[in-house]
């Protein structure tokens, strides 16, 4: 372990104490304040379990965990007997091994690594596009169309599936999709294909599998967004000469622009991190770069590379995002909304 | 081309609710048309079907002498201003107005300058890179109907347009709303529940209670010469007076009421024995020493109150107060609450009608 990470831990840890007793001492000066009200209303002692209880999830549940694993990517892969030894120093390597490989390797960038990534990214954006397709127009009818008794009926058809756990859905999708499954046999039961299709290497289980699996967060804000939509502006768009289609695009898009915005960002973060569907659903040739990182974390023993692999699927997805954002003008204020 | 609007037997229903009875109308080319009538009397209703919104249960519309059966709102030639004005509020003013030329496929520089032309004509002309937000009440009012008439519309629908405004702002937009009209030269169907919107602007007036259309007529004559107990109740402050018709002659009833016997116009061809109302509007209602009337009814006092220009006494009825409006003329004596009194008017001022529905709770 190296020896600056327990000194910035402490020292982020200190600071929100002491900013937790700066509120305090000027609450007592200035009671009119909202945090004098919070204090007051709350009585001390509940207010500083509150406080203490969320500063302390903010620290040892993001802060602390995530400082580990920036720690760990800039460290060497280590026995633990050499742990604080004088080799414990911070180093690039696990990075540019994700770049160049291994320094003995011929070529001249990693790119059995690249590859991998930059196809996860590229399925995590078919899957948002799938979603986003497959969610827009149930969003749409949910929220303007349908009488609020379809409404509940729909909700509840769309939650209920959500209890079955991860795993067994993607093995349900396995089947469905495998050589001997209900797709394949229908399919050539109709006469339209002669041979079994292999759907699980083409990835088409994957993609139903992961779309599937997100749904619900693309429902959700879009169907909020599109809900607060006067109705009347969807009339006066076609008053005034659009065609069906087009109002959707000049009026019904543009006004659930945050909504598609929060709901393609939480799509597209989850399916870079999915875990279980790619490994249950994906073909044999296809390798999801979370895949890697476990193996690293796991198989390989590798910590220090995992953490750093994982950390630039993060950076890179939290890149990406906020450029589409800047690419479609959306404001992140506007997203949390 | 013309572009009449003709409505023949329209009836329309949700589920078992029969929102409009039987309405056949035929409103002219550039004609500045108005439904009035109470809440729920289903003038939004007609006004949808018109615009291609609901489609009627029985009966046809026809624009121009086209059948609009099948053609969506998008298709019509139609114009519809909200009743909540339906403003995009992402989009520019101007573009706001463009829009329905956007959609239109016409060009950029084109859409602006219409959009330019109608800024200038509702008097908003440095206010089309603003949002709807940013404006006035009444401003937004006149972008909705800027943005109604850019499409070039033949027929211009408005609900109600004015309700949102305060009085001042609401008077003022009436004659903008007329001037606007004339300037354009098409035909607009307006809406409203308020009487003397519909009075002060409209050629023809269409008077419509509980889905059912009243009567229809310029405003002086649906003031005047009221064909039901509800126009008459509705239009205009009036005084009703119930009774038995006992004769009928040369246009005129006489009628039995409890302030004995009472004469006024027959318009609708009362015999006698019939239950008819008597309808005296209150400035027509004099004090009886003052002149020489055919009728005569004696009451007592129940309240007097000051205006200015006119002063109100309301006095008892048979079934509510009896209002009558004389001109302060400085020589109207004061009456002491029960006083007795006695009021008349001249015959052809009244107006007798078959009892019927009243626009009176
Ligand atoms: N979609 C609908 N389903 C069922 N009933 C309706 C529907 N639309 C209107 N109605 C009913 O039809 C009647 C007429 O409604 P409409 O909106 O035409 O009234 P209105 O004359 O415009 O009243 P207001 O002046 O309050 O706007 C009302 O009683 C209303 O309840
Ligand atoms: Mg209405």
């Amino acid at each position: 372990m190296n020896n600056l990470l327990l000194p910035i831990a402490s020292l982020i840890g200190a600071g929100l104490v002491i900013l937790g007793l700066m509120f305090y001492r000027r609450s007592q000066h200035a009671t009119g304040s909202g945090f004098g009200h919070f204090l007051r209303r709350n009585g001390v002692f509940v207010s500083s379990y509150l406080i203490l209880s969320l500063l302390g999830w903010i620290f040892f549940m993001i802060i602390l965990p995530q400082l580990y694993m920036v720690d760990f990517s800039f460290s060497h892969n280590l026995p633990p007997s050499k742990i604080g030894g004088p080799e414990d120093v911070y180093t690039t390597q696990n990075y540019e091994y994700l770049l160049f490989g291994s320094p003995g390797s011929e070529d001249a960038f990693n790119w059995l690594h690249l590859k991998v990534f930059l196809r996860t990214i590229l399925a995590a954006v078919v899957v948002t596009i799938i979603d986003l397709a497959l969610c827009y127009p149930v969003a749409y009818y949910m929220a303007q169309s349908a009488s609020s008794g379809k409404l509940r009926m729909m909700a509840l058809c769309l939650l209920l599936p959500f209890w079955v756990n991860e795993i067994l859905r993607a093995f349900a999708f396995r089947i469905l999709f495998g050589s001997g499954g209900v797709f394949n046999n229908v399919l050539m039961g109709m006469g339209l294909i002669d041979q079994p299709v292999d759907f699980i290497r083409a990835d088409v289980g994957l993609y139903a599998g992961l779309s599937y699996a997100y749904l619900l967060l693309m429902i959700f804000p879009l169907y909020n967004a599109i809900e607060s939509l006067d109705h009347s502006q969807i009339e006066a768009a076609k008053d005034l000469g659009c065609p069906w289609w087009r109002v959707h695009f000049e009026v019904v898009m543009p006004f659930a622009k945050p909504g598609i915005a929060s709901g393609c960002t939480m799509v597209f973060m989850l399916s870079c991190g999915a875990l279980a569907a790619p490994q249950i659903l994906g073909g044999p040739s296809s390798l999801w770069f979370t895949q890697i990182i476990y193996q690293w974390f796991n198989t390989g023993g590798n910590w220090p590379l995992g953490a750093a692999y994982a950390l630039v699927l993060l950076v890179v997805c939290i890149i990406f995002v906020m450029a589409v954002m800047r690419l479609f003008k959306v404001s992140f204020g506007e997203i949390i909304k | 081309m013309s572009a009449n609007v003709e409505l023949e037997n329209l009836n329309i229903r949700f589920g078992d609710f029969h929102a409009v009875k039987d309405v056949n109308l035929n409103i002219r080319d550039g004609e500045f048309f108005s439904f009035l009538g109470p809440s729920g009397c289903g003038k939004t209703t007609i006004l949808r079907a018109v615009s291609g919104f609901n489609d009627p249960t029985e009966g046809a519309i026809y624009i121009g002498g086209e059948n609009m059966l099948g053609s969506g709102p998008n298709e019509r030639p139609t114009a519809l201003v909200f009743q909540s004005l339906a403003l995009f509020p992402l989009m520019s003013v101007a573009d706001n107005i463009s829009f329905g030329l956007k959609v239109r496929g016409v060009g950029k520089v084109q859409r602006r300058k219409k959009a330019d032309e109608l800024l200038e004509m509702i008097a908003l002309s440095d206010q089309g890179d603003k949002l709807p937000s940013e404006l006035s009440g009444g401003q937004r009012q006149r972008v909705a109907i800027a943005r109604a008439l850019a499409v070039e519309p033949k027929v211009l629908l408005l609900d109600e347009p004015l309700s949102a405004l305060d009085l001042k702002l609401r008077e003022h937009m009436r004659t903008e709303l007329r001037r606007i009209q004339q300037r354009v030269g098409i035909t607009f169907i307006y809406i409203t529940h308020d009487q003397g919107e519909a009075l002060t602007m409209s050629d023809r007036i269409a008077v419509m209670s509980h889905g059912v259309m009243q009567q229809v007529g310029s405003a002086q004559d649906i003031y005047d010469n009221p064909a039901t107990s509800f126009v008459a109740s509705f239009v205009g402050e009036n005084n009703p007076i119930n009774g038995t018709v006992i004769a009928a002659e040369e246009g005129y009833v006489s009628l039995k009421t409890d302030f004995g016997e009472l004469r006024g116009r027959n318009e609708r061809g009362l015999q006698p024995g019939d239950r008819a109302t008597l309808f005296i509007r209150p400035q027509n209602l004099c004090l009886s020493e003052r002149g020489d009337f055919d009728n005569c009814i004696q009451t007592t006092v129940n309240d007097q109150e000051f205006e200015g220009e006119f002063e109100h006494l309301y006095l008892a009825g048979d079934s509510r107060n009896l209002v009558v409006s004389l001109i302060n003329d400085g020589a109207i004596p004061q009456f002491s609450n029960g006083s007795p009194i006695s009021v008349g008017f001249h015959s052809d001022r009244a107006v007798v009608l078959p009892a019927g529905e009243m626009a009176y709770e």
